[in-house]
């Protein structure tokens, strides 16, 4: 309460000084600060439109000179003479491990949520939240040393059995399941992006209104009766939006990616076998040998990622904000 | 909190069973989430105690090949540091600037509306975007070179956002009693805000910051297009490439000599040491010092 008794002080100086001196109204200081705050929430406005429109200026020669078709191509040489690029296969397999990231985490995390929310102990709940924020806290480069040195070995022997039990799937087929695959890549990418999903979905079902939770246990539902009928549809379009959010990390993630998934030209349906590449990965793997059309090429590529992670990051913050008006 | 047994009857079997099989699934759920936690700690604090000693803080990587035995990463963490504190000597005023004006000044208007949904957007941005958008402007527009300073616009990009939402959340905690009583006095606003209401939010605020600077920390991506590489120290972040943990760890992984991949580990270990050790302060911070007024 500092704060108050300091505010009372001031109060009686302000009264004793009052007759002698006319109090500064502060006007000049007023102006000065209220812009201050103003142009810094314009600049944060201007860096984006900013991002949007270097990247936009820098890709334009690389994609001029470009002979290959940018969209459809699956060939990545901006370094050659004369330079062919496509984000063809950039775009599958961002999508494909971004997206098997996103069907893995999501039920692991709405399950961590449950867990935190109505099954641990009152007392320790808010400690476990901690421990899987912790995740999050982990750098990605960390988890790319990791997933090279303990978990890519680890799936080289549950990619052959996925391969041998669901072979007749073509994503799941191929003659050589390897472990440096966009699958693995996507493992990675699911254990990243459990904490954001998860915390969301916490925060969505500590929102359930107390008095469904109780009506239900009231009329006889079993704990899991009780979720599945007054927790689920309050909070499913909360963790819609948060695993949407997953989707546009896991897009955006690089170095894990780049460190774990080996670069191998051309589309590759069977994702167990080894190669692939995303946008990001692609990026950091080629910058430092890319001339000045490459870095164009590279830049290009990366405005591509940018509006696709915006259009996802924008459609999550849409559900999110529409279930807020609703409630 | 087990499914009571009412007098009216006795919870069938089936419903039972399903109950017991989703607490599992849950649990389960949970036990999953720790495997790659514990993994992940542990691999990194058993593989890099090997080269933990005083020649890996001492040395840089200047004249070691990926074979030697020694080098360290002093010129990475001198890199880290000081990009890591001109990131944050740009980003938190603006950020916290951005924070005030939507909190005090812009209220629902458009302005504060289109910023406040930006920098939910801002939060998404990938970081090797922002690393290419450093790059398209600084290097390749202005004719800059690489540069720590490069890299610390970088991370002044993916802080931004994360200190505005912290910064917007403790704000509006604060009580509007101690705003009014501020103005009721005469006070003026601009003096009620730096006066009045960021004392009251300030450990907050620091906690926000505490936790957007170990996120910074460990990012790879926007440094390996802007500040570049160089083995040897360089102490000045306006001149030339400079090193950084993260990167230094990527260089180390990529050389399939042992002795590299025993200084990456220890990198690594470095890094999260100091990532936790942010982390941990924060929450203390937080915990230590609750908001005023409550």
């Amino acid at each position: 309460m500092t704060t108050e008794t300091g505010l009372a002080s001031q109060a009686e100086t302000a009264r004793h000084r009052a007759p002698t001196r006319a109090m500064s109204t502060g006007r000049a200081g007023d102006r000065i600060f209220a812009g201050a705050a103003r142009g810094s929430g314009i600049t944060v406005l201007a860096i984006i439109a900013a991002i949007g429109v270097f990247l936009v200026w820098k890709a334009i020669p690389a994609l001029q000179a470009n002979e290959a078709g940018f969209l459809t191509s699956q060939e990545w040489n901006p370094n050659a003479n004369p330079p062919k690029f496509g984000i063809a296969q950039l775009a599958f397999g961002t999508v494909m491990s971004s997206l098997l990231a996103m069907l893995m985490a999501t039920p692991v995390a709405v399950g961590i949520a449950l867990f935190i929310a109505f099954y641990s102990p009152r007392r320790v709940a808010s400690g476990l939240g901690y421990v899987v924020d912790l995740l999050a806290a982990v750098p990605s480069i960390v988890y790319g040393l990791w997933g090279l040195a303990v978990l890519a070995p680890h799936m080289e022997g549950i990619s052959a059995g996925l391969n041998s039990a669901l072979g007749w799937i073509p994503l799941f087929g191929g003659d050589s399941p390897g472990k440096n695959s966009i699958f693995t890549a996507s493992v990675v990418l699911a254990i990243m992006i459990l904490p954001i999903i998860s915390s969301i979905s916490r925060e969505v079902f500590l929102q359930v209104p107390r008095a469904h939770v109780e009506a239900s246990l009231a009329l006889g539902a079993t704990r899991w009766e009780m979720i599945r009928m007054s927790v689920l549809p309050y909070g499913r379009s909360g963790v819609i939006g948060a695993s949407m959010l997953g989707l546009g990390r896991a897009m955006g993630e690089t170095i894990a990616v780049a460190m774990v998934l080996t670069y191998v030209p051309g589309i590759n349906l069977h994702l167990l076998e080894d190669g692939g590449a995303t946008f990001a990965a692609n990026i950091a793997n080629s910058f430092a040998e890319a001339t000045e059309n490459g870095r164009g090429a590279l830049i290009a590529s990366g405005l591509v990622l940018f509006v696709i992670t915006l259009l996802v990051n924008m459609a999550a913050r849409a559900v999110v904000a529409r279930r807020k008006e609703f409630t | 909190m087990t499914a009571p047994s009412s007098p009216l009857g006795t919870v069938s079997v089936g419903r039972k069973v399903k109950d017991r099989v989703a607490q599992v699934l849950v649990y389960g759920a949970f036990g999953l989430a720790l495997i790659p936690l514990v993994s992940v700690l542990w691999t990194v604090v058993s593989n890099g105690l090997a080269r933990l000693d005083p020649t890996f803080f001492g040395y840089s990587m200047n004249g070691v090949g990926g074979r030697d035995v020694g080098g360290g990463a002093y010129h990475a963490i001198i890199g880290t540091l000081q990009q890591v504190a001109i990131a944050s000597v740009i980003a938190v005023p603006i950020a916290v600037l951005t924070a005030i004006y939507l909190v005090e000044y812009g209220g629902d208007g458009r302005l504060a509306r289109a910023i406040g949904f930006f920098v939910d957007v801002m939060t998404g941005i990938p970081s090797i975007v922002a690393g290419l958008f450093v790059l398209a402007l600084w290097l390749l527009t202005f004719g800059f070179a690489f540069s720590g300073f490069a890299g610390a616009l970088a991370l002044t990009i993916l802080m931004i956002p994360t200190v505005v939402r912290a910064t917007e959340e403790m704000l509006k905690l604060v009580p509007n009693d101690l705003r009014e009583a501020s103005y009721a006095l005469g006070v003026p606003r601009w003096r009620t805000i730096c006066f009045v209401i960021l004392p009251t939010a300030f450990t907050g605020i620091l906690t926000g910051i505490m936790l957007a600077v170990a996120r910074i920390m460990g990012e790879t991506a926007p440094l390996l297009l802007t500040i570049f590489f160089t083995k040897a120290i360089n102490t000045n972040p306006f001149d030339g490439p400079q090193g950084s943990l993260p990167t230094f760890i990527w260089d180390q992984a990529s050389d399939p000599n042992q002795n590299s991949i025993d200084r990456a580990w220890t990198g690594a270990l470095v890094l999260i040491g100091i990532i936790m050790l942010l982390n941990l302060a924060a929450r203390l911070v937080a915990r230590r010092f609750k908001p005023a007024g409550h």
